[in-house]
């Protein structure tokens, strides 16, 4: 006899536990601390902190621990605590000009005011698997000097003095916030931007290896990548000017890209723009290739129908936490719909007289 | 949870939605785009359904929330745990005496009163989605009323199966000018619809759309005059209230393919079982 | 003044702005029925019904529009402390509040565009009566028919023409209100001395 499943509510507890069991793991094995995941596993927490959109290393170092590492649910807890915090106000733009940079190179000049700072890179490190690392090796100091006093310009800067590159002029507007807003199409540049820098890394990487290999290509020269940490400032009203409230590690990436002019205005070289949370290289550039490729109208290039160049379906499919829900959520029960579905299609097959045996069979 | 405001949203996110709400029910059957909020459960799993309920539950309700007509399925389950912790509201599951009903590809079978409110979860709010994937497309084609490619892709349907081949969250048009999809609910429900007592609110997060019916609109699915619309589902009683009138589940019983057949509304078969009614397959 | 504009907001937000929100639906949903609203205290000339649907539905992001006598000095202090709405001219409002004679001519406000006919003004009328009698209201929300007083009939059946552009009422009075969307057909009643035929 047929009897209703009941008990959903104990199950999903069950589930819980065993979930939380499974997350410790070992118990003979020490347990990860916060401080651990937030030194140990840094780049973990930038992309947390990057696609979180909330700049909290702590948060995003538990939310991972939480997560068992799985980064996409660790993205989706910071999210949602994002969401219930009061909002203050306002900081003024951060000057990436000031930056303190760790880590600043340009592909586009041998040599340049700053000079080129390798800082804590992979980029030419052999991919040899250190066998010392599996038995808690000590890490020897590295080589220190005092941080350079000159200013750091940006590479675009030189190019702008001369008039070889596209104008970004000072835009005092304040942006729009799609946390805040409903997303609509067009959308502006800094909407866009903010859509990118929120992005999922892998979706926003697809995209921008997509224009390198023809897909809107946009022939784009890393001018320069900076990391660093940079001075918040906030204007507080009482006292009529900005104070400085903390600092945030940035990664910045400004692309040069082929040039455009007309008979009317000479050649000019153009820009795209990266900014993400923390030292999140990757996806500073991917995020820099995709802007330059959305930026085809503005800039009176062909549409060629390159997926990179459709800001609607960029912008409506970058985030990760959006596509993961809607994904999964068809693990849900669909009794109903496929239920409706079957009667459809039996009825559809019985009318084609296919299931005339089947029928005269039950 | 008690760290969370009522019914987990702050205020000002209730207020932003509960201006949509107003607008789309001064406006039947058109998406009002809000700010859909990130909420504490997955996308796709009722986050549109939860803001609208979020923005309209007052400490005094009693909630009831239904997946596939059925209260104790783990997504009901879950979400209205949700609110008796953030909200603190009594819940129920008889439908006649919950206030604020959520619910996911449903209507229940008992017809619902003019206290009621009806919150529907809702994937993909536009009816003209699958036939155009682009939101500037589709918003132009519902403000020039230009739903010419909906009746073609229908009539596409009939002249290759002799049939309409769209099952569920089948197309409705509101008041002779918008055309709405009703949420994946089978179009067994879709004449309960319209001139129903209850408010109908439809939220979708991850699209960012509120979309409403008033009491007693008119709600017509779209057909043509040689291809009437018909509310269909499968053709067999309950088995277990033996109800014939009520849209049902199919269960494989055995692993010889043995079937039975049973309401979708555990509430409505429950309640018909305690007063006595019996199917060929009850004890 | 100042100590009036701190008081007379609800005094338990959350729970007060979802009964408050609960009339103002129910009144939208079913155009001429008649509800109660509670909890606020706004400064003369408001009265408590906009008084509680201005603090259930505006703030910063709601710019509003202060008509006529709503205009004064006690309402702009009371409105900046407990919801901060930024005060307009009525082409840039999505609230008005005032008497019928101070809001109109309903030409002033934004009626939504074709794509976003929701981007329209909501208008909150000071009625010195109000009353489920009056002119006959059919369409979305009402059964039959409903009546309500309201304060004319033409400037009413050409906001419904507008269809799905427009208009939306709120209409208060003591701590009463009763709604009237643009969807809502409006005629005058039997037996009105100026014939105002249907629309
Ligand atoms: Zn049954």
């Amino acid at each position: 006899m047929y009897v209703a499943v009941k008990g959903g509510e104990r199950a999903i507890e069950n589930a819980h536990a065993w979930l939380a069991e499974e997350r410790r793991g070992d118990m003979d094995i020490a347990e990860l601390g916060i401080a651990q995941i937030r030194e140990q596993l840094s780049l973990a927490v930038n992309r947390v902190m990057a696609e979180g959109s909330l700049y909290d290393p702590d948060l995003a170092a538990l939310a991972i621990k939480q997560a068992r590492g799985d980064l996409i649910e660790a993205i989706f807890l910071i999210r949602a605590y994002r969401t219930t915090l009061p909002r203050f106000g306002a900081s003024e733009p951060v000057d990436t000009g000031a930056m303190t940079c760790d880590r600043r190179i340009s592909a586009t000049f041998k040599d340049l005011p700053g000079g080129q700072v390798l800082g804590p890179t992979f980029d030419y490190t052999h991919r040899l698997l250190d066998f010392k690392l599996a038995a808690d090796g000590d890490v020897p100091e590295a080589p220190s000097r005092e941080a350079a006093a000159d200013s750091v310009p940006h590479v675009t800067e030189f190019l702008n003095h001369e008039g070889l590159i596209e104008e970004a002029p000072q835009e005092d507007t304040p942006p729009p916030d799609l946390t805040r807003e409903p997303l609509e199409t067009p959308a502006e540049r800094a909407l866009r931007l903010q859509a990118l820098t929120r992005a999922d890394e892998g979706f926003i990487l697809g995209l921008a290896y997509s224009t390198q290999r023809g897909y809107a290509r946009n022939h784009a020269f890393v001018g320069e990548l900076r990391i660093g940490s940079v001075a918040v400032k906030m204007e507080i009203p009482e006292l009529g000017f900005a104070v400085e409230i903390g600092e945030v590690t940035l990664t910045e990436c400004e692309t040069i890209n082929q040039f455009k002019g007309s008979k009317t205005e000479p050649p000019q070289f153009t820009r795209g723009y990266g900014l993400v949370f923390g030292q999140t290289e990757r996806k500073a550039i991917s995020m820099a290739l995709v802007d330059r490729a959305l930026r085809w109208e503005e800039l009176g290039e062909d549409n060629v129908g390159a997926p990179a160049q459709d800001a609607e379906f960029v912008l409506y499919h970058a985030d990760n936490i959006q596509a993961t829900g809607f994904l999964e959520h068809i693990k849900l029960p669909h009794y109903v719909d496929f239920q409706s579905e079957l009667e459809l299609v039996r009825k559809l097959r019985r009318e084609a007289g296919v299931d005339q045996v089947q029928e005269a069979a039950e | 949870m008690t760290d969370y405001n009522f019914a987990y949203l702050d205020e000002q996110t209730k207020r932003m939605i509960r201006r949509a709400i107003l607008k789309g029910l001064a406006i039947p059957g058109y998406q009002v785009p809000f700010a859909s909020r990130e909420m504490p459960m997955p996308y796709g799993w009722g986050t549109g359904g939860v803001q609208v309920s979020a923005a309209v539950l007052t400490p005094e309700d009693t909630f009831k929330v239904i997946d596939q007509g059925a209260d104790d399925t783990t997504n009901a389950v879950s979400i209205r745990t949700f609110f008796e912790r953030t909200a603190g509201v009594e819940t129920t599951t008889t439908t006649c005496d919950a206030s604020v009903i959520q619910t996911r590809h449903r209507i229940p079978e008992e017809p619902l009163s003019e206290g009621q409110i009806l919150v529907y979860q809702v994937p993909i709010p536009e009816p003209l989605r699958f036939l155009e994937p682009r939101e500037s497309e589709t918003r132009k084609m519902h403000s020039l009323e230009e739903y010419g490619l909906m009746h073609v892709k229908l009539y596409e349907d009939i002249s290759r199966h002799g049939h309409i081949a769209t099952s569920y969250a089948y197309p409705v048009k509101v008041e002779g000018r918008y055309v709405m999809d009703p949420s994946p609910i089978p179009k067994f429900d879709n004449p309960k619809l319209g001139d129903m007592a209850a408010i109908q609110l439809f939220g979708a997060g991850r699209e960012q759309r509120i979309y409403a019916l008033p009491p007693y609109t008119q709600v017509v699915s779209l057909d043509f005059e040689d291809h009437p619309f018909e509310a269909s589902k499968a053709d067999h009683p309950c088995g277990m209230c033996g109800a014939i009138d009520s849209y049902l589940d199919e269960l494989i019983i055995d692993d010889t393919g043995g079937r039975m057949f049973v309401c979708s509304d555990t509430d409505f078969c429950e309640a018909r079982q305690l007063a006595g009614h019996k199917g060929k397959d009850a004890a | 003044m100042q100590a009036q504009a701190l008081s007379g907001g609800f005094a338990d937000p959350a729970t007060q702005s979802a009964h408050a929100f609960r009339s103002i639906m129910e009144a939208m949903a079913r155009p001429g029925t008649l509800h109660g609203v509670s909890g606020a205290l706004p400064p003369a000339p408001l009265s408590r019904a906009a008084g509680a649907v201005l603090l259930t539905l505006c703030d910063t992001e709601t710019p509003a529009y202060l008509a006529g006598g709503a205009n004064c000095d006690a309402v702009h202090a009371w409105l900046a402390f407990h919801t901060g709405v930024p005060l307009v001219g009525p082409s840039h409002c999505r609230f008005a509040v005032g008497s019928w004679s101070a809001l109109t001519p309903l030409s002033a406000y934004p009626i939504g565009t074709s794509e976003y006919p929701d981007r329209s003004a909501t208008l909150i009328v000071e009625c010195p009566e109000l009353t489920d009698s009056g002119e006959i209201l059919t369409g979305p929300g009402i059964r039959n028919n409903a009546a309500l007083s309201l304060p004319e009939v033409a400037a009413f059946q050409s906001n419904h023409a507008l269809f799905p552009l427009g208009l939306d009422f709120i209409f208060t009075c003591g701590d009463r209100l009763a709604a009237l969307p643009r969807s809502t057909k409006v005629c005058a009643p039997m037996g009105a001395t100026e014939v105002t035929p249907c629309m």
